[in-house]
């Protein structure tokens, strides 16, 4: 085994965006639940708890919205692990061979997942879905937003998901998506422990500092 | 009070009044007259200055001509508009516009009823106003509902057709409504859906509102045109706001306030019914404001969550209408989203945790093999 090296692999941006994705996901999933079986908590009417807990939904999901907005942009503007490529190892010859190795690695054939300096072929391929995921999330939200005011520009640009749910399947989606969001972070947390352990190349640290260790020859 | 107002209240004091309206005729004082004609510049959410613009076109009235067609229907909505306790000016304003057939109250029947609309269709067309109560089947050729002899479909292609243009009263005329409900024996489908040439403008509501028909009569009356719709049809007046944000019971769903149980502490002393399945979140309706059988009450004030009776197919989205979400289909009936999310989380946490340890284990072993080596 050759010398470790420090490489630079996650660009702010990437780790930015990680971390409000974090901090949004978990204060829309806290007020979401309270939104959808409120407790009374209130002793007067004048109290307003129910109010600040959906403002807070609100300007999380804005946060959220921008946040997720960036990262696609960054799938574009950015370095190679960046890339939107990362995604879709299934494309092309070496993330199928990826692919397959980590597959292995994860259900107990192999007791190495193969080396990669950015996603692993199969995060990458769970990241993608869980993008679709965020993008049902802000699509919905912001149609469930909109019906304070059927006549604004809100209305015109999510209002016509109303013809493919209806009311009640649309808040029941983005409800249940939640729950996969959720399972998902648990998955995710997990994995990064698992790889961190076994391939040792500092994956927990690398999204707070950006940096991997990486073998000399790379 | 600028000139032209005074003006114009002015001409409508002194305007000599020789011969006594239709008004007078029927026994309302010019003092009522004026105040629903003022309460109908409210309910059309115009400024009160219109008020004697209305008063104006109605002392005109050239007496149109009314049809009112029952299809697939309980009648609910000629219920409601005969329920008035006493007849006011409301009710006198269908009594003027010449109704000249409405087979629910109508004396003639028979062919003498049918004649009286084949009058109408020879002699007024596209002058006329239709108003259609109930749905109308399409399937097997719409034998599913016939009135001496022809179709439903046949009578709306024809006397909707040719009309100046169609009110759609109540839900299952305007989109179907229940008896579209799911599975839709018949194929019932609303007006417009039945015949998309007429004009048509949707009151929807189990029952509708009269307040809004009368409404949307005096806004043709005064302004010679159908009021504003939305992308379902309906006016903007009576359906551009939602139940929610009108409710009386809101200020409990800000503060956090809610009926846990029917008859709950929270119940009794009004607080929200968000938990208990109430769609005025999602309900676009003057309910509120409104209200039913002479401004008594409605289902909200009433102490019952809203169903969601004026938007297109509620009967099946709806439901559950004592549930805020409906279940997550392919799962147990007492399954909601929550349980089963929360069930899936677990799952996953456990089966996780027995990778970990088996990782763990194979590590070890990895590694002694490798000191074996
Ligand atoms: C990961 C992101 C999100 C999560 C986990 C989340 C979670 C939830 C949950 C669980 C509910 C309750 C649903 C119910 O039971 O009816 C809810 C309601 C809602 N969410 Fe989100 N949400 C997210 C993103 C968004 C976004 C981006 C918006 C856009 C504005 C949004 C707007 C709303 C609205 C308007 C409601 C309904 C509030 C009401 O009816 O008072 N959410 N959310």
């Amino acid at each position: 085994m050759g010398k470790l090296v420090s490489k630079y692999i996650w660009e702010s941006p990437v780790r930015i965006t990680h971390w409000v994705n974090f901090l949004s996901i978990l204060t829309l999933s806290a007020t979401g639940i309270y939104i959808g079986s409120p407790k009374t908590l209130a002793l007067t009417p004048s109290q307003y708890i129910m109010g600040w807990v959906r403002f807070v939904h609100f300007v999380a999901a804005y946060a959220f919205t921008i946040s997720v907005l960036s990262r696609i942009y960054w799938a574009f503007a950015g370095n190679e692990y960046a890339n939107w490529r990362s995604l879709v190892p299934y494309l092309y010859k070496e993330g199928r061979r990826n692919m397959k190795e980590t597959f292995l690695f994860y259900t107990f054939f192999k007791s190495k997942p193969p080396h990669s300096l950015g996603h692993n072929a199969m995060a990458g391929t769970a990241y993608l879905s869980v993008f679709l995921l965020y993008i049902v999330m802000i699509f919905t939200g912001f149609a469930l937003y909109s019906e304070h005011a059927p006549h604004s520009l809100v209305r015109t640009l999510f209002g016509w998901q109303f013809s493919l749910f209806s009311n009640q399947g649309m808040r029941l989606t983005h409800h249940c998506v939640m729950w996969l969001l959720l399972v998902f972070a648990i998955q995710h947390v997990y994995s990064a422990w698992l790889m961190e352990v076994t391939e040792k190349n500092g994956v927990i640290s690398s999204i707070f500092g950006g940096y991997k260790s990486a073998p000399t020859k790379e | 009070m600028d000139k032209t107002k005074e003006e114009q209240l002015d001409n409508q004091q002194n305007k000599p009044l020789k011969e006594p309206t239709i008004w007078e005729e029927k026994g309302i004082s010019r003092r009522d007259f004026i105040k629903f004609c003022t309460a109908m510049s409210a309910a059309l959410a115009l400024p009160v200055t219109f008020a004697p613009k209305i008063a104006q076109a109605l002392d005109e009235i050239k007496r149109p001509t009314l049809v009112w067609l029952e299809f697939q229907d309980c009648a609910g909505n000629t219920e409601a508009l005969l329920r008035a306790t006493t007849p006011d000016v409301a009710t006198l304003i269908l009594d003027i516009l010449s109704l000249d057939y409405h087979e629910t109250i109508m004396a003639a029947a028979g062919h003498q009823a049918e004649e009286a609309l084949n009058g109408v269709l020879r002699d007024q067309k596209g002058k006329y106003i239709c108003v259609v109560e109930g749905s109308i089947p399409l399937r097997d050729d719409g034998i599913y509902c016939c009135i001496g002899g022809k179709s439903a479909l046949s009578i709306a292609r024809e006397v909707c057709g040719n009309a100046f243009a169609t009110i759609a009263v109540g839900t299952c005329a305007s989109y179907g409504g229940i008896p579209a409900a799911a599975p839709n024996p018949t194929g019932a489908v609303g007006v417009k859906d039945a015949v998309p040439g007429a004009t048509v403008i949707n009151l929807p509501g189990c029952p509708l509102n009269p307040d809004n028909l009368t409404a949307t009569i005096v806004h043709y009356l005064t302004f010679g045109k159908l009021p504003e719709t939305d992308s379902h049809g309906r006016p903007l007046f009576a359906y551009g706001k939602r139940i929610h944000d009108a409710c009386e019971r809101r200020s409990h769903f800000d503060a956090g306030q809610y009926v846990e149980i029917w008859g709950d502490s929270a119940h009794r002393n009004g607080h929200c019914l968000y938990k208990m399945g109430c769609k005025g979140p999602e309900t676009y309706h003057n309910c509120p404001t409104q209200r039913y059988n002479m401004k008594t009450s409605w289902p909200v004030a009433s102490g019952h969550g809203c169903v969601g009776c004026s938007e297109p197919n509620f009967w099946d989205t709806m439901s559950p209408f004592y549930k805020r979400l409906p279940n997550v289909p392919g799962f147990g009936i007492e399954s909601t989203a929550d349980k089963i999310g929360a069930g899936l989380a677990v799952a996953t946490a456990a089966a996780l945790t027995a990778h970990g340890v088996i990782s763990a284990v194979k590590k070890d072993k990895d590694t002694d093999e490798k000191m074996e080596n």
